[in-house]
């Protein structure tokens, strides 16, 4: 790695001040997809700003119909706590299939979704749970938030504090999983509301996004017969050398299936 | 950076550039080599430390940022010539072949520990198991090892 000068602050204000004094700055949590980009060469920041020791930032919380979850928190915290579980199964499963368990006690929920990889989980919660991200400096509606490959409504400085997650009625996540990296070669996340239901696909497409005709179906009828042989339009969809578009395609309906028979 | 550290009890101090990984800290300026660097992209686990008693890989993670924290390695698990449990579980069931995996391994072995407690399926142990790569594929009696070390621990209270 190239060096850097690493700041530590302890207050989401004196981050954003040392980000704006830190020239080519960053800032890192878990750093579990930074660091090996900065390993690579792929970022080569003059300055981290360390958020790790920033107080409040982790705390998990579920009042009326939100779940609300801070940047900090660890998958592993996510995976393992019970108000989690309770609130919303199907983010505890998420969260519990993220990376391995070393990965999991370190990589954070804020971490994840300042970056928005096209292939991770925490996207398609975020958006198919109508989820709200709150910032240093206001916050993002997830449906306005994701903005295609690494890309967000972030502005340059901007810290994501936390996560306000709209408790569904039933949720689940479905993911074929990548054997070696562990990321979603697709992955489904399907949450009945008594309003309609949202599905949002990761991992298929250049960024996370909405199902219309999934949602449609299964808002008149939450059954996996009511999308059997559904499958995504490949046009959009990405190939490489784990799997072809089509391929991705009709993998989206086989998850769909099956989060739809797992949604509780 | 001034970063303060405590290494398998010994509380000390280094002057650590921010881009040194904590295992490059451990192996390169300490001389502690018994963790090492397999793959160097969180793929591997032979990295694996405990920071305050939770493993992390230590291939990606900045000395500077466990600043503070209680690092344990595999050399701070034997009490003089007496193994840990975890590691002589690893010995009497042929728990290694080439050796290079097993420091994470057996790191690995006590987080397994940690969350699952000392009375846990090998099929739990397989599913955790899923960070941690041995390239001689010797994981059958990797399993049977952290079975028998976690029971192991419990008798003497480890």
């Amino acid at each position: 790695m190239r060096d850097f000068a690493y700041a530590r602050p302890s207050s989401v204000a004196d981050a954003a001040s040392a980000f704006a004094e830190g020239g080519e700055a960053a800032f890192i949590a878990g750093g579990h997809t930074l660091l090996p980009a900065m390993k690579s060469r792929l970022r080569m920041p003059d300055t981290l700003v360390d958020l790790g020791s920033i107080p409040g930032l982790a705390g998990i919380a579920h009042a009326g119909d939100t779940l609300t979850i801070g940047a900090l928190a660890t998958h592993a915290s996510v995976a393992s706590d019970a108000t989690v579980a309770s609130a919303i199964p199907g983010l505890a499963s998420l969260a519990a299939g993220i990376g391995d368990p070393q990965v999991r006690n370190r990589g954070t929920l804020g971490g994840v979704i300042a970056n928005n990889d096209p292939a991770a989980d925490y996207p398609a919660a975020l958006l198919a749970l109508d989820a709200t991200v709150t910032t240093s400096t206001g916050s993002h509606a997830a449906d306005d938030y994701f903005q295609g490959m690494f890309a967000t409504a972030l502005t340059d400085g901007e810290i994501v504090t936390g996560v306000a997650f709209k408790v569904p009625q039933a949720s689940a996540y479905a993911k074929f999983r990548h054997p070696a990296s562990r990321y979603a070669v697709v992955g489904i996340f399907v949450a009945r509301y008594a309003t309609g239901v949202r599905v949002a696909v990761t991992g298929a497409g250049p960024g996370v996004f909405r199902w219309a005709e999934a949602e449609t179906a299964l808002s008149a009828d939450f059954s996996a017969a009511a999308v059997a042989g559904m499958a995504l339009d490949s046009a959009d969809l990405n190939t490489d050398i784990h799997a072809s578009a089509e391929y991705r395609g009709h993998l989206a309906g086989v998850m769909l299936g099956r989060a739809v028979a797992a949604a509780r | 950076m001034q970063t303060r550290l405590t290494i398998n009890g010994t509380s000390q101090t280094h002057d650590v550039a921010p881009a040194t990984l904590l295992v490059e800290l451990l192996r390169d300026d300490l001389g502690m080599t018994g963790t090492h660097i397999g793959c160097d992209t969180s793929q591997c686990g032979a990295c694996n430390v405990l920071v305050d008693g939770i493993a992390l890989k230590s291939c990606t993670l900045l000395a500077v940022q466990a600043d503070g924290a209680s690092i344990t390695t595999i050399e701070g698990l034997a009490s003089g010539d007496t193994l840990h449990p975890m590691q002589a579980a690893f010995r009497e069931h042929h728990g290694l072949q080439c050796g290079f995996c097993t420091p994470g391994m057996v790191m690995a072995g006590l987080e397994i520990v940690r969350r699952r407690g000392h009375d846990v399926s090998a099929e739990d142990i397989a599913h955790d198991l899923e960070g941690n790569l041995c390239r001689c594929t010797g994981y059958v009696n990797i399993i049977k090892a952290i079975a028998a070390g976690a029971k192991a621990m419990e008798a003497s209270n480890a």
